[in-house]
């Protein structure tokens, strides 16, 4: 699905990744954590392809394709998704036409038909069901006004209508209460399966009993100084990151 | 910051796509020479064979615009306008002697209005939708009359109405917007060509929209048309104006002149799409757009305006509302869009007299490329206004860091239990925006107009619905080249 070599990147002049390697097959779950400004965020925007992340060195596959030379929206399309670790609103902009386009963009690259209006809105309408949403907010504006758990839900309503091939979920349990984790957690769980993969990202072990990871890595300063599995995640909640920063420095 | 500079080229290549509306239709013509004098003004009305008093009339205005100054109050820049240099009139040949019908109307014009999009033929045109087409200074045809004459509704060419309406065109012509006005109206005054004229009698609800087409063909002629629209007491119409023009490296002038009387329980819903040529990416061409529109509200009666600026270099416009009758209500709607070197300042004025009267007024400015847009508006309140209410919401959005926009609001409180609100904000089409846009699979183009067009759209859906997705088109086409 996914095979990241010796990647160097950087934002802004200052080098962030170093030398990151990462291998991931379908249907698998790999969850990173590491502390805050270790880069995890970086690898998600260097892999969706946001300007201002420039690779350095190191090559990309994803799904037998050179990613680096795939446009943003190329990506996406192909089945690359990140759901935001800071959703950002569009005011004006109904979610239900937002969500329309992209699920449209999305079929006519895999040579699919548009969706009728009426298909789409009855498909947007079951699932925001199923992320305990409800179908009034797919008349509002994109993330407009929406709480801090409503947008983390409303991206994986995303998530699901365009059914990705690898999805990337960046802190989406941060700020979060139990229910809403578990709700998030669910709609990740339902959308597990042998050809989808996904890269989780995370602060805290909490997520990790919903969604159990079958490989957990470390990032500490660019870099993945640690690889296990998910009893890693639990060491790690008992000791900190601290005792693997030291051993990077 | 590198993010933001590729972000910024990418909207710079959106915002470079072309003028649809820039071609010039081969049409002969008669053109007046240029220069401006008494001799133009008797020569215009000659033309038109107008009565005495219509002739007096323009002359009153010639004289009073001779002693006035071009206003420089504006937050616009361009050189200084030679008012010798332009010509005042042009006809096609073909149109001598008015045609009856369609079948008469030269061929090429009706073809100049297909390539706009506006099919003449009635049995081809919009259902539910009357247009006058206006080509350079005449009116070419009117559609739907018959059917509107059997409303009992007068939607004709202004030239047309001075022969066949004195009386109404006596009354109320110059009845909201003075000859003395101000420079561009009073010239429009003298000059003024034709333009759309509209009765809606007594307790008539206008059967379909009533729309005008303006199109300026001619090099170096200044198009000055004039419209008259007056409701009587209880009747409602809905009228909507579209203008576009030419490529030209020269810079054109426009100056119309709109008045609208709603009379005790009328309401009339104007609505402007323009899109006049707004002048290459380098800044060259494009009209000078200085136009004045202002309706009068008697009791109980509705003004709204709603319009979607896209076009134009230097664009000078602020249709405005007396809302001199007790209860009556007056609205703008505006969505104005500047990009590379555009320059807009426009905005309204709701001048509240009568008792509980009501003004709402949203104004939504986007300005990209090296554009810069102002809003400017005026909210009074006369001692007499007791309970009226004012609500005015300006949001400027900013695409690119190379453009500005800004707020002139002016408010004068005379009465106490008058209750003015204003709100403002400024923001830009995040690169977060973007990315979310494009993550999701949209093209940068795509992203940007349904940005913005979620920005418009408590201005667009006031519009007639027809109207509303061709203003999101035309938005779209404006936007080339200017992602951020
Ligand atoms: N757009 C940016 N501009 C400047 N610095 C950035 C940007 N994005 C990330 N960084 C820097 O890169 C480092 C890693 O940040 P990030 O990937 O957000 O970490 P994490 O998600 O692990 O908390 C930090 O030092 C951060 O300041
Ligand atoms: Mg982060």
């Amino acid at each position: 699905m996914l095979q990241i070599n010796k990647l160097n990147a950087q934002v802004e002049d200052k080098q962030i990744l170093h030398d990151l390697s990462l291998n991931i097959k379908a249907g698998e779950v790999h969850a990173i954590m590491g502390p805050n400004g270790s880069g995890k965020s970086t690898l998600g925007n260097v892999l969706t392809g946001r300007d201002g992340y420039d690779v350095l060195s190191g090559d990309i596959t994803f799904n037998g394709k050179n990613l680096l030379e795939m446009g943003i929206e190329e990506r996406a399309r192909e089945g690359m998704f990140l759901a935001f670790q800071y959703p950002v609103e569009i005011p004006g902009v109904s979610n239900m036409e937002f969500l329309k386009a992209a699920v449209d963009a999305r079929r006519k690259h895999q040579g699919l038909e548009e969706l009728s209006s009426f298909d789409f809105m009855k498909l947007a309408r079951d699932t925001s069901k199923q992320v305990s949403l409800d179908p009034s907010f797919l008349k509002r504006g994109v993330n407009e006004g929406f709480s801090g758990g409503e947008k983390k839900r409303n991206e994986i309503m995303q998530m699901m209508l365009l059914e990705p091939s690898l999805c990337i979920l960046d802190e989406t349990d941060s700020g979060l209460d139990i229910d809403a984790l578990q709700v998030v957690a669910s709609g990740v769980n339902a959308m597990r399966s042998s050809d989808r993969s996904f890269i989780v990202v995370t602060h805290y072990q909490r997520l990790l009993d919903f969604i159990v990871p079958d490989y957990v890595h470390v990032l500490a300063g660019g870099k993945i100084v640690k690889s296990g599995d998910k009893e890693l995640a639990k060491e790690l909640e008992a000791k900190g990151y601290g005792w693997l920063e030291s051993e990077v420095a | 910051m590198s993010e933001q500079v590729s972000g910024n080229a990418q909207v710079e290549d959106l915002m470079r796509k072309d003028y649809a509306a820039g071609f010039h239709s081969a049409i002969e013509s008669d053109t007046l020479p240029p220069g401006l004098d008494e001799d133009t003004v008797r020569f215009i009305s000659a033309q038109k064979e107008e009565p005495e008093w219509m002739l007096a009339w323009r002359l009153k205005a010639y004289r009073a615009w001779r002693e006035m100054a071009e206003p420089t109050w504006a937050h616009v820049h361009y050189p200084e306008i030679d008012f010798s240099s332009i010509s005042y009139y042009s006809s096609p040949k073909s149109m001598k002697d008015r045609p009856k019908s369609l079948d008469e109307v030269d061929p090429e014009l009706i073809a100049t209005y297909e390539k706009l999009g506006i099919p003449l033929h009635e049995q081809e045109a919009l259902a539910g939708v009357a247009v006058d087409a206006v080509f350079d200074s005449v009116s070419v045809v009117t559609t739907f009359r018959e059917k509107l004459y059997e409303a009992g509704v007068i939607f004709c060419p202004i030239s047309e109405a001075v022969h066949k309406h004195p009386e109404l065109v006596k009354k109320y012509l110059g009845s909201v917007v003075p000859q003395k006005d101000n420079f561009y109206a009073a010239l429009n005054s003298a000059v003024f060509s034709d333009g759309s004229f509209v009765y809606i009698p007594k307790g008539v609800r206008c059967p379909m929209e009533l729309s005008t087409y303006f199109r300026i063909n001619e090099l170096n002629t200044g198009q000055f048309e004039r419209t008259l629209i007056i409701a009587e007491e209880g009747s409602h119409v809905s009228y909507l104006e579209g203008c576009t023009a030419p490529m030209r490296d020269e810079n054109q002038l426009h100056a119309a002149v709109v008045e609208l009387v709603a009379l005790d329980d009328a309401t009339i819903k104007y609505s402007t799409v323009q899109n006049w040529y707004p002048g290459d990416k380098n800044g060259k061409g494009g009209i000078y757009n200085f136009v004045t529109k202002r309706g009068i509200a008697h009791k109980n009666a509705r003004i709204s305006w709603t319009q979607v600026e896209t076009g134009s270099a230097v664009t000078w416009k602020y249709p405005s509302c007396i809302l001199k009758g007790d209860n009556s209500v007056g609205e703008f709607y505006s969505v104005a869009l500047t990009n590379n070197f555009q320059q807009a300042d426009t905005g309204t004025k709701m001048i509240h007299l009568g008792k509980n009267t009501r003004s709402t007024i949203i104004a939504k400015g986007i300005s990209a490329g090296r554009s810069n847009s102002a809003y400017r508006g005026l909210v009074r309140m006369n001692p007499g206004a007791e309970g009226a209410r004012n609500f005015t919401q300006c949001d400027s959005l900013l695409i690119g860091d190379q453009c500005g926009a800004h707020t002139f609001p002016y408010i004068e409180n005379r009465n106490a239990s008058a209750v003015i609100e204003h709100e403002a904000t400024t923001s830009k089409v995040s690169d977060d925006q973007m990315f979310l846009c494009q993550q999701r699979g949209l093209d940068a183009e795509k992203a940007v107009s349904m940005i913005v067009n979620g920005f418009c759209r408590e201005v667009f859906k006031e519009l007639p619905m027809e109207f509303a997705v061709e203003a999101g088109k035309l938005l779209e086409v404006s936007l080339e080249g200017s992602v951020g």
